[in-house]
């Protein structure tokens, strides 16, 4: 029994198609979802960052650090505060978490938190 | 020391290449060969005759011998092994002194190890089954012109497995209708998409117009949906100076990322198409046509994992590795073997994963394993859980065969891989339950709701050919 063929709903000026890296293609995540990928960072020794940027620059590489990563921090309410600081101070712009992977120098991890306003 | 005394005629090869007692340097170059020797040819002479045949020795002694000290150069067989529930055969391990091979050059370290000598008559089967490349030798290769976390930084892509898929139907799409698939795909949430191995620069579709009409694509789906995106586009030629040409042109369509196939085109061309890339900014995926004709049969030719080593050092970013659970061979131990080989910097030795010795990489940058060949969403918790999040999975059929077409089943395919990442990384079990993450993934996609119905009852469960030597003696006890 197969489905009606669907239209893929995604345009070039629609804001709701762009994404934006890992996890962008399921729905945005709640408070428990988040708390469980940061502490999954944590967990594997990585160093937390924040960071943010305006909706239109989100291609760009080097986005705005909000404050500096924080080396050495394990203690996860610690990290969401920075987290929700950012977004509260820059209400439009994406917010996104890295883990700093220093042994391979690298980001093990890097996915946007929250989305913005659109 | 030899004696200064020339006498004519035919000797044993173990007088000379068999030397249990010796203790391999670390520079030393270190093979281990699964030999079926000839009736009535004891162990101990034919695994000398390899190490002769592989190095300085021919068939009878020559007064030119004495000109040189051969005590320095040859190949020393040190050890005779059984191989696991098969009396046919016996492992031999040679030790072969670094001087032998010119620097950088995996062409000049093949054509000994693996020239002449597999035609040898005192030998029934040869297979090389590993090869440890000293560190010193590995300093002197150029290797992966990126490698994994280059890659990653110049995609902006983290925390996950990298997705793909390889356009079909293989032969005959004009480049225009190509275009259209590569844009399709992309645009429904795939990193990239890739040339078959076979479209190279036929009638119905040169190379120039497929080159032209992919970057359009490209383009345009990073527009629409603000990721980075590339096509390997397949530079693969019938000379080198037409490979320049091609990646040349790829280069100046701002394109991130060519293809080569290194077994068909030839380690030497594999490893200046590498240099190329080095010095233009260019990622390297690796196809792998005709490995299977010298690593598949158990017992001649060379083992994958040989072949891999080989290319880390030759040079590439990303290389086919089988997917373990699609349509194409591939044993789950040997397979995270011989990727360990890909992306680790060191390797120990591990039997259970076909590994025989110790491998370290030094600094030389990681390749990305491709698991390509038949696999479809279904796979996809299988696939996170063995491959984990540094390979490239890449759905040809599995996107393609979408029944709403390729953006769709890009997508399908993104949002599954995505949802195996979080929940693994919330601690779940992805290969106990995959259906339920698969599932409950659904419930927001029906992209994937429509996929996991159009495919849940393909499987491809056919015997491993090639299996691991332990694990066929398992089976048989």
């Amino acid at each position: 029994m197969a489905r009606p063929i669907q239209d893929y709903k995604s345009r070039h000026n629609d804001a709701s198609s762009k994404r934006f890296g890992t996890f962008s293609y399921l729905p945005e995540m709640n408070a428990l979802a988040i708390r469980q990928q940061v502490q999954y960072i944590i967990d594997r020794g990585w160093d937390c960052a924040v960071e943010h940027v305006e909706p239109e620059l989100a291609m760009s590489d080097y986005w705005y650090m909000w404050k500096l990563p924080m080396f050495g921090e394990r203690n996860l309410d610690a990290i969401i505060a920075e987290l929700t600081a950012c977004r509260n101070a820059n209400p439009g712009n994406l917010v996104r978490v890295i883990g700093y992977d220093n042994h391979r120098q690298t980001q093990g991890q890097s996915f946007v938190v929250y989305r913005g306003a659109a | 020391m030899s004696k200064n005394e020339y006498a004519a005629g035919v000797k044993a090869y173990r007088e000379n290449y068999w030397e249990p007692s010796y203790t391999p340097r670390e520079s030393d170059l270190l093979a281990c060969f699964k030999i079926v020797a000839q009736d009535g040819v004891p162990r101990e002479e034919a695994a000398a005759a390899v190490a002769a045949e592989s190095s300085t020795g021919t068939w009878t002694t020559v007064w030119t011998d004495l000109l040189t000290d051969l005590d320095h150069y040859r190949g020393r067989a040190y050890r005779v092994e059984d191989v696991p529930a098969d009396e046919s055969a016996f492992y031999a391990f040679i030790a072969y002194p670094i001087d032998l091979f010119e620097e950088g050059s995996v062409v000049n370290v093949l054509t000994s190890l693996a020239g002449n000598v597999f035609g040898f008559k005192a030998i029934r089967s040869l297979r090389l089954e590993d090869l440890r490349f000293p560190l010193h030798y590995v300093m002197t290769c150029g290797g992966p012109p990126n490698g994994v976390t280059v890659e990653r930084d110049k995609l902006n892509k983290y925390g996950r497995p990298l997705m793909g898929c390889t356009i079909k139907p293989k032969l005959g799409l004009s480049a225009k209708n190509y275009g259209r698939a590569v844009y399709e795909c992309l645009r429904g949430g795939l990193d990239f998409t890739k040339d078959d191995e076979n479209v190279n620069s036929q009638p119905f579709m040169r190379w120039r117009h497929r080159f032209e009409f992919v970057a359009k694509a490209v383009k345009s789906a990073e527009a629409e949906t603000g990721e980075r995106k590339g096509h390997y586009l397949n530079v693969t030629a019938g000379t080198v100076e037409e490979m320049y040409r091609r990646a040349e042109f790829a280069k100046e369509l701002e394109m991130p990322i060519i293809m080569h196939d290194f077994f068909t085109a030839g380690f030497t061309a594999n490893t200046s198409l590498a240099n190329w890339c080095r010095n233009n900014g260019m990622l390297l995926h690796i196809h792998r046509a005709m490995h299977a004709v010298v690593d598949r049969n158990p017992y001649h030719g060379i083992h994958f994992r040989v072949l891999a080593k080989c290319l880390r050092l030759s040079g590439g970013d990303h290389l086919h590795a089988g997917t373990v659970v699609g349509k194409l061979e591939g044993d789950r131990d040997a397979t995270l073997g011989w990727i360990d080989c890909m992306r680790e910097s060191f390797i120990a030795e591990d039997r259970s994963r076909g590994i025989f010795f110790d491998q370290d990489f030094g600094h030389m940058p990681g390749m990305f394993p491709v698991a390509s060949g038949g696999i479809h969403v279904w796979h996809m918790p299988a696939l996170v859980a063995i491959f984990g999040d540094d390979a490239i999975l890449q759905f040809g059929g599995g996107t393609l065969g979408h029944p709403w077409g390729n953006a769709a089943g890009a997508a399908a395919n993104r949002t599954a891989m995505e949802a195996c990442v979080k929940a693994r990384n919330e601690g779940r079990d992805l290969e106990n339950e995959a259906r339920e993450i698969l599932v409950e993934a659904g419930r927001h996609s029906p992209e994937l709701e429509a996929a996991m119905e159009t495919w849940k009852e393909v499987r491809f469960e056919f015997d491993v050919v090639d299996k691991l030597d332990m694990e066929r003696s398992t089976r048989a006890s």
